[in-house]
């Protein structure tokens, strides 16, 4: 430096790593993706096997779908994929209802081969798969929950403070912006992070786990009646799925945040464990 | 899945939407396809659902949910073989099962012939359950018939039995030739109380549709175990050489053996 330094002190770096997720966090982080990827295209493969929607106690209740993708045959004689909401009818084909296979040739299957696993029809191979890995997001999720609670993550990074709920409109605003804290408040999690994260954790995550039990008619017969709670089998069925796109939902979120508010900073973080903090440079007064 | 004809500019409308999306989806499936054939993988996977059954062994016996009339589905659904068209079962049905009997046997001491009229005469048992298809709907249904655990009473099984196979009058066509429907259960499902041989569905008669004249009601197991169309029970020690040896019609084509989730 040409210029002479006023300051008998050295100034504080402007950036440093220091450690933000620990190991726990970070692999259970992972096996997360890994499982949650697997049981949506699995589960989805499922589905194809009865797609359609219902609310009550069973599938025949007098009561029509309330959610049905289906396939029929248009006016000029071409099979189109056909998604019912509510009674209103949408023309999917290519997406929904009908699709190309692997093969190239159009197929009447509700969720097309490229979103499904196994990705030709197979309703016994998705349920190995499915079950294998709901084993794995239980376990690893359980995992997670101990750790967090011991280690006071949960109570540290994740419980929204005083000041976070003052912030809490600030907070919304600045999402919609695509404005992130900078410095030193990015060491912690906005509010509207913290209760996002402690709805996935907390609400969303175990609902679908309950609403994936429900339907198993021996886990029913442990306390005969209780997915009634849900108000019957069939609806259980329905918030699963249901619960299922408010995950993809947070995904897709949750990846859009990261990707604008520092990719390979947050990426080495859940990696490494290592984020960095670059602080802003003051203003210089000449 | 059948080959369809589809109008080209329907597909090509949403073609792009499907790369952009599918892209990585697709790579995901592939390898996902290809490790699923992979053997050892298979095996593997297979563990979530041997931990399903340990659990399960590991539980009392539960009692499956039961309903109350106001919860009857309007029409209970059929599914698999709803009409069977073997010409031995074609002709019971001419005959309305007049000289249909179920045979008992295999590893028992007093092997049995029993007649629809020998059934309805032993103790019955009635309930509302829901029937839950391992495609995801459910329907509920009032099922009257006699607990097999009296059946069981009757023919005396011997200590080497350890499962209850049924053998049954409908089958599926296959590459090679009419593949017969089976099922097996083991002895903690055959004796549980809500075990039926039903003959009735609703109050009425057992219709063709549902499995006439005899099914089996195994309630807290998903519809492809409650065989319809029932001709023999079989006691075996292990069912490893009946059909191809996985205890079951569905369970040969690679659905599980224990079929509670």
């Amino acid at each position: 430096m040409s210029e002479p330094t006023l300051s008998p002190k050295p100034l504080p770096p402007d950036s440093y790593l220091y450690l933000r997720h620990r190991w726990p966090v970070r692999l259970t982080h992972w096996l997360n993706v890994l499982s949650l990827g697997i049981l949506l295209m699995s589960g989805l493969m499922i589905f194809n096997a009865h797609p359609s929607l219902d609310w009550g106690k069973s599938s025949y209740t007098g009561r029509p779908s309330f959610f049905e993708i289906t396939s029929r045959e248009a006016a000029d004689g071409h099979v189109i994929g056909i998604t019912r909401v509510f009674g209103h009818e949408f023309d999917t084909t290519g997406l929904l209802g009908v699709s190309d296979g692997a093969d190239g040739k159009a197929s009447a299957i509700a969720f097309p081969g490229w979103i499904t696993i196994p990705s030709r029809y197979s309703l016994a191979e998705s349920r190995l798969w499915h079950f294998f890995f709901a084993w794995l997001l239980v376990l690893n999720g359980l995992a997670y929950l101990v750790y967090s609670l011991i280690s006071r993550h949960v109570q540290r990074d994740l419980a929204p403070t005083r000041q976070d709920w003052r912030g809490f409109g600030r907070s919304i605003r600045d999402h919609l912006r695509f404005r992130h804290p900078q410095g030193e408040a990015a060491r912690d999690y906005n509010v509207l992070q913290k209760l996002s994260y402690l709805a996935v954790v907390f609400v969303l995550l175990p609902l679908i786990v309950l609403a994936g039990w429900a339907m198993s008619p021996w886990l029913n017969s442990l306390w005969p009646g209780w997915v009634d709670i849900f108000g019957g089998r069939q609806s259980a069925r329905a918030v699963h799925f249901i619960v299922a796109w408010l995950l993809v939902a947070f995904v897709a979120i949750h990846v859009f945040e990261v990707l604008v508010s520092g990719v390979w900073n947050h990426l080495r973080s859940m990696v490494t464990g290592r984020y960095r903090i670059t602080t802003p440079k003051e203003p210089t007064h000449e | 899945m059948n080959r369809l004809r589809i109008s080209p500019e329907a597909l090509a409308k949403r073609r792009f939407l499907r790369r952009a999306l599918g892209g990585g989806g697709a790579l995901l499936v592939g390898g996902c396809d290809r490790l699923g054939e992979n053997e050892s993988f298979a095996k593997l996977l297979s563990a979530g659902e041997t931990l399903n059954r340990s659990v399960r062994d590991a539980g009392g016996v539960t009692m499956a949910q039961e309903f109350t009339p106001a919860d009857l589905s309007p029409s209970f659904r059929g599914n698999g073989n709803t009409d069977p068209d073997d010409e031995d079962y074609k002709a019971m049905v001419a005959t309305g099962f007049a000289d249909w009997k179920l045979v008992v046997d295999g590893l028992v001491d007093a092997p049995a012939s029993l007649s629809l009229a020998d059934l309805r005469a032993m103790p019955a048992r009635t309930q509302i359950t829901r029937h839950d298809c391992v495609e995801g709907w459910s329907a509920i249904g009032q099922w009257t018939g006699v607990p097999l655990a009296h059946v069981l009473e009757r023919v005396k099984p011997k200590p080497a039995a350890r499962y209850v196979v049924f053998h049954c009058a409908d089958s599926f066509a296959e590459e090679d030739g009419d593949t017969p429907y089976y099922e097996s259960i083991d002895m903690r499902d055959a004796y549980h109380p809500q075990t039926l041989l039903a003959y009735a569905l609703n109050d009425k008669t057992l219709p063709v549709t549902n499995g006439a004249p005899l099914r089996l009601r195994v309630e807290r197991q998903l519809g492809y175990k409650q065989a319809k169309y029932l001709m023999r029970l079989e006691l075996v020690a292990d069912f490893s050489d009946i059909g191809e040896g996985k205890g079951g019609y569905w369970e040969d084509q690679g659905y599980q053996w224990y079929a509670g989730i």
